[in-house]
């Protein structure tokens, strides 16, 4: 456990005290700052807002933003939705897959990149379209998919 | 073509989204004008009377909504839907990211209206910059006095939380996003009760949409007659319509309601790409049926769409032109509404992870004609059977698909190919 998130809890307990509505942000935040939520961080999250492990490891398992797993430092969603798929959005995941070396759902073995497919990500207009570290990028064409492994991030 | 931009602000005015620019473009006036004219429950009778009807999907008049809270002294909350995720649908996030003002001031009006002291944005977990944008903006909020104790010397107080989301679709469906707010799996809750009786923390709530609550501010400010003055009886006012796909200019358009769909496409959206044809119409995000080429006149107001055999949902707009296979379009719509099943009931769980398998083997060529058989019976068996509204959803494309376009399912199964020669996607990547 992190020394801060003794500190963190108390504030998302001060933001949202009722039920356990402290919980996601608290997963966020954390996730933040460790890219991913291993088992140990989910049993601190349980002990710092006092649930019970398995409550908390079930309602982190629901939700496909929070990782078990470690994910690369980069992390780049690539919108496999309908209008992206009718504008690209399968040629373009080939692609970074080739580039890459790796498949959808993989990191590389460096550690750097993840590669995921994500559904609709209500940005059609921008078909298709990729979030790195959730951060929007499209319309992406063929001259510009390249960036999306070398452009700066934020996180 | 008539391009408002009482919604969709920012498209006519830069850094709307900064407070400095809102209120030099009469931002927060409706709210003044709100809370110092009109007594809570003459706002509830404006909106009854402006025939506003949510815009999350459903078509609810809101007012009427609004009166369904119980009067029993009980805290009451409002909680705003910002968990847009129906494929084909993204105006949401235009007003979250460039005109959160809009969506706050809106908040205020109606929370002032129904008597929540408390109120809530969902907003989706994906949508990390709009988040960001709606906690800068709340910040500018408060700093002005817009909220907390005694908005702007009213006796009102109001405070507003934002709450991000983790990434499921079916937190968008209110009882599920309920649960989710209250930190728990997303499942949606058994209705009744309904969210107006025991919603958030068991008490009375109010969900509506971002798209609605953005109506307030204008309504406020110019009258139910107004609203009224476009559109139709049952449909009147203003909608965003998202529109994607094979057009020249996909993006948002507030048109007033009952516009056709085909001014829609060409004028606002510049008609489709490569000069080619409209082969179907996806007009209400991804759970309604598809519409035809024949059918590019309808007014896209609630009750024509339905007399047409589709629904306005939310405003989500897919264009497909004529060279686009309907095989691959289902194939890919199931295998979204596969993967966001939230597994609680078995008709919708096993049923989108079977018809999925069923569309993919048959766009890969490897479909037999009992395949047919078996996507009818196993629609047959989600239809109605499920617990909450998604099984349905999952069957408004793939359904309506096969109705107007037999020859192209037909075809893949007896001559193991697709009659558009090209294949949307490859499906040997399930
Ligand atoms: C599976 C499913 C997903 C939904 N997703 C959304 C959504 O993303 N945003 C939304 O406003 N409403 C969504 N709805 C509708 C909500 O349940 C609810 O009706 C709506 O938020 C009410 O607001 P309104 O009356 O202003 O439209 C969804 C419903 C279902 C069944
Ligand atoms: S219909 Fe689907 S999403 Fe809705 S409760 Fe059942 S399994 Fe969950
Ligand atoms: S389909 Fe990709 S953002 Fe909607």
């Amino acid at each position: 456990m992190k020394p801060e998130w003794e500190l963190w809890a108390q504030e998302a307990k001060a933001e949202f005290p009722k039920a356990n509505s402290a919980l996601l942000p608290l997963l966020h935040r954390i996730q933040s700052q460790e890219h991913y939520l291993s088992e140990d961080t989910i049993r601190d999250v349980a002990v710092l807002l006092k649930l019970p492990v398995p409550y908390v490891e079930s309602v982190a398992s629901f939700y496909s933003l929070y990782y078990k797993n470690p994910v690369g430092k980069r992390i780049i969603h690539v919108c496999m939705g309908l209008s992206c798929a009718l504008n690209g959005s399968d040629e373009l995941m080939h692609h970074l897959e080739g580039k890459l070396g790796i498949q959808e759902g993989q990191t590389t073995p460096d550690g750097e990149v993840s590669l995921l497919e994500a559904e609709c990500l209500a940005a059609c207009n921008l078909a298709p379209v990729a979030q790195v570290n959730l951060r929007f990028v499209g319309p992406v064409t063929e001259d510009t998919a390249d960036q999306l492994l070398t452009g700066e991030v934020k996180s | 073509m008539t391009q408002t931009f009482y919604l969709l602000r920012n498209q006519a005015v830069p850094d709307i989204d900064r407070i400095e620019v809102y209120e030099a473009n009469q931002g927060y006036q409706a709210l003044r004008k709100a809370l110092k004219e009109y007594e809570p429950k003459a706002l509830v009778e404006m909106v009854k009377a402006s025939g506003l009807r949510g815009r999350g999907g459903a078509g609810f008049p809101t007012g009427m909504k609004w009166s369904f809270l119980p009067d029993d002294g009980r805290p009451r909350y409002l909680v705003v839907n910002s968990d847009e995720a129906e494929p084909g649908t993204f105006k949401d996030r235009e007003l979250i990211e460039k005109n959160p003002h809009l969506l706050i001031e809106g908040m205020i009006i109606s929370s002032y209206a129904t008597g929540a002291r408390e109120a809530y944005i969902y907003c989706r977990g994906e949508f990390l910059f709009g988040s960001e944008q709606l906690k800068r903006a709340v910040a500018e909020a408060y700093q002005r006095g817009y909220l907390g104790e005694n908005i702007l010397d009213s006796g009102f107080s109001l405070d507003i939380k934002v709450y991000r989301g983790a990434g499921a679709y079916i937190c968008g469906e209110e009882s599920a996003l309920l649960e989710s707010l209250e930190g728990k799996r997303g499942n949606p809750r058994l209705k009744p009760p309904f969210p107006a009786v025991a919603g958030l923390y068991g008490m009375p709530t109010v969900v509506n949409n971002v798209e609605t609550i953005c109506n307030l501010p204008p309504l406020v400010e110019n009258g139910p007659e107004w609203y009224r003055s476009m559109g139709t009886e049952k449909s009147p006012g203003l909608k965003i319509m998202s529109v994607s796909g094979h057009v020249n200019r996909p993006g948002n358009y507030e048109i007033p309601l009952a516009t056709p769909l085909r001014a829609l496409i060409e004028e606002y959206a510049g008609g489709v790409k490569g000069g080619r044809q409209v082969k179907a119409v996806i007009p209400g995000g991804s759970s309604v049926p598809v519409m035809t080429k024949d059918q590019l006149d309808t007014p896209l107001d609630y009750e024509s769409i339905l007399a047409a055999g589709s629904m306005l949902g939310s405003g989500g707009c897919i264009v497909i032109d004529d060279q686009t296979c309907m095989v691959a379009v289902s194939a890919r719509l199931l295998k979204f509404y596969r993967e966001e099943s939230c597994g609680k009931c078995t008709p919708c769980r096993e049923g989108t992870f079977w018809m999925t398998d069923v569309l993919e083997r048959m766009e890969a060529g490897e479909g037999t004609p009992h395949d047919l058989d078996l996507i009818r019976d196993m629609a047959d068996n989600i239809a109605g059977k499920c617990f909450c509204p998604l099984g349905d959803a999952a069957l408004g494309v793939v359904v309506s698909a096969m109705k107007y376009f037999p020859d192209e399912f037909e075809a893949h199964v007896t001559e193991h190919t697709c009659p558009m020669g090209a294949r949307l996607y490859d499906t040997v990547n399930h």
